[in-house]
């Protein structure tokens, strides 16, 4: 299946910088093919039967909920910046997350990243550290609960 | 007249990053800036492409950003190997 | 259709402006990295989507940017911090800092 993965992810690239033509779709299962024979060993991700499923939760799940949350930190970073003294109370708090798997771990830093008031430093196993601009919470669930709670279940679903 | 109000605000965004790029106390202070600029320039590329009509400059973006991150991680590389030196 | 790209490519533009300032007016390097990302990240979305509005040919190229920019830049800004975490003194007004147990080996072996 790694070889199905590579291929997949290899075509699709290629169809995204050349478009839909005959003779484009032709040379990018010709190109796809032997970079695929090259490339599998450098991989280690895989896809199975599953696959089209998680990407259309992927797609009408989590994309509308990332921008929703994406929108609300640019008028979050906006109402910092132009407010004339800057309210801040930084801190670093380390939360725990039950996902598995780097794919997933990258996916909730990122979105971790671009939520509201947070920046994800550094993962650990299953610890994520991270930068929030206003440290809320007393105790590391209520943190985890206020970070990333929606996104940890959400993803939690996707990459089961 | 659109692109102008466009390209004056992308303008004081790309002259705000430089204000931080030279007065910048510390070097990440100024790599901060510099990744700052790299995805406005991204920006200003396809703004190019759009006003000249012309889809080859979309191609320059996609190998800018490339080489932008590949940029940012090499010199978050270099400052963790200079402890206390900033 | 050419209006709503003209709106979106100066709600671009207006991002990139706040991105600027906040890297330029918050207190210390953490804030500056936040604000810089998250801004830059929403305001390159949405010029480059008013581009690919008023060219609907280029849309797929404009697409493949748009999910190399949202995967690359949060990585970057995370390796960013890390790196400022571990090379330079932090600032002062952390009111908490759990990340000192797991680093603490790491930031002070070499002088």
């Amino acid at each position: 299946m790694k070889y199905v993965a590579t291929f997949f992810v290899l075509f699709a690239s290629y169809i995204l910088l050349a478009g839909f033509q005959l003779q484009e779709l032709l040379l990018g299962v010709l190109v796809s093919g032997v970079l695929t024979v090259i490339l599998t060993n450098l991989v280690d991700y895989t896809i199975d039967v599953r696959f089209p499923i998680r990407l259309i939760i992927f797609i009408f799940a989590y994309i509308p909920v990332f921008t929703w949350q994406l929108l609300l930190s640019n008028i979050d970073v906006a109402r910092r910046v132009l407010s004339p003294k800057i309210p801040l109370n930084p801190g670093i708090v380390k939360i725990h997350t039950d996902l598995q798997g780097d794919f997933a771990k990258l996916t909730l830093a990122n979105s971790i990243t671009l939520t509201p008031g947070t920046l994800s430093i550094d993962v650990d196993g299953e610890h994520i550290y991270v930068h929030t601009v206003d440290v809320k919470g007393k105790t590391p669930e209520e943190n985890k609960e206020m970070i990333s709670g929606k996104f940890n279940k959400l993803l939690g679903v996707i990459f089961k | 007249m659109m692109d102008i109000i466009v390209f004056a605000l992308v303008g004081l965004g790309v002259l705000f990053s430089l204000t931080r790029l030279l007065i910048g106390p510390t070097p990440a202070d100024r790599v901060v800036s510099l990744d700052t600029l790299n995805i406005i320039v991204i920006g200003i590329i396809a703004l190019l492409a759009h006003l000249f009509k012309n889809s080859l400059y979309l191609d320059i973006a996609i190998v800018y950003a490339i080489l932008a991150f590949t940029e940012t991680i090499v010199f978050a590389r270099y400052l963790e190997g200079r402890h206390g030196d900033c | 259709m050419e209006i709503v790209s003209y709106v979106f490519m100066i709600i671009g533009g207006a991002f990139y402006l706040l991105g600027g300032l906040g890297i330029l007016r918050m207190p210390d390097t953490f804030n500056r990295i936040q604000a810089g990302t998250k801004a830059t990240t929403l305001g390159a979305f949405a010029l480059l989507i008013g581009v690919g509005i008023a060219n609907p040919d280029w849309i797929l190229k404009v697409l493949l940017i748009i999910i190399f920019i949202a995967i690359s830049n949060p990585i970057g800004s995370s390796a960013l911090a890390k790196a400022t975490y571990l090379s330079c003194e932090l600032p002062s007004n952390l009111v908490q800092d759990d990340l000192k147990d797991f680093v603490g080996g790491q930031k002070n072996d070499s002088n």
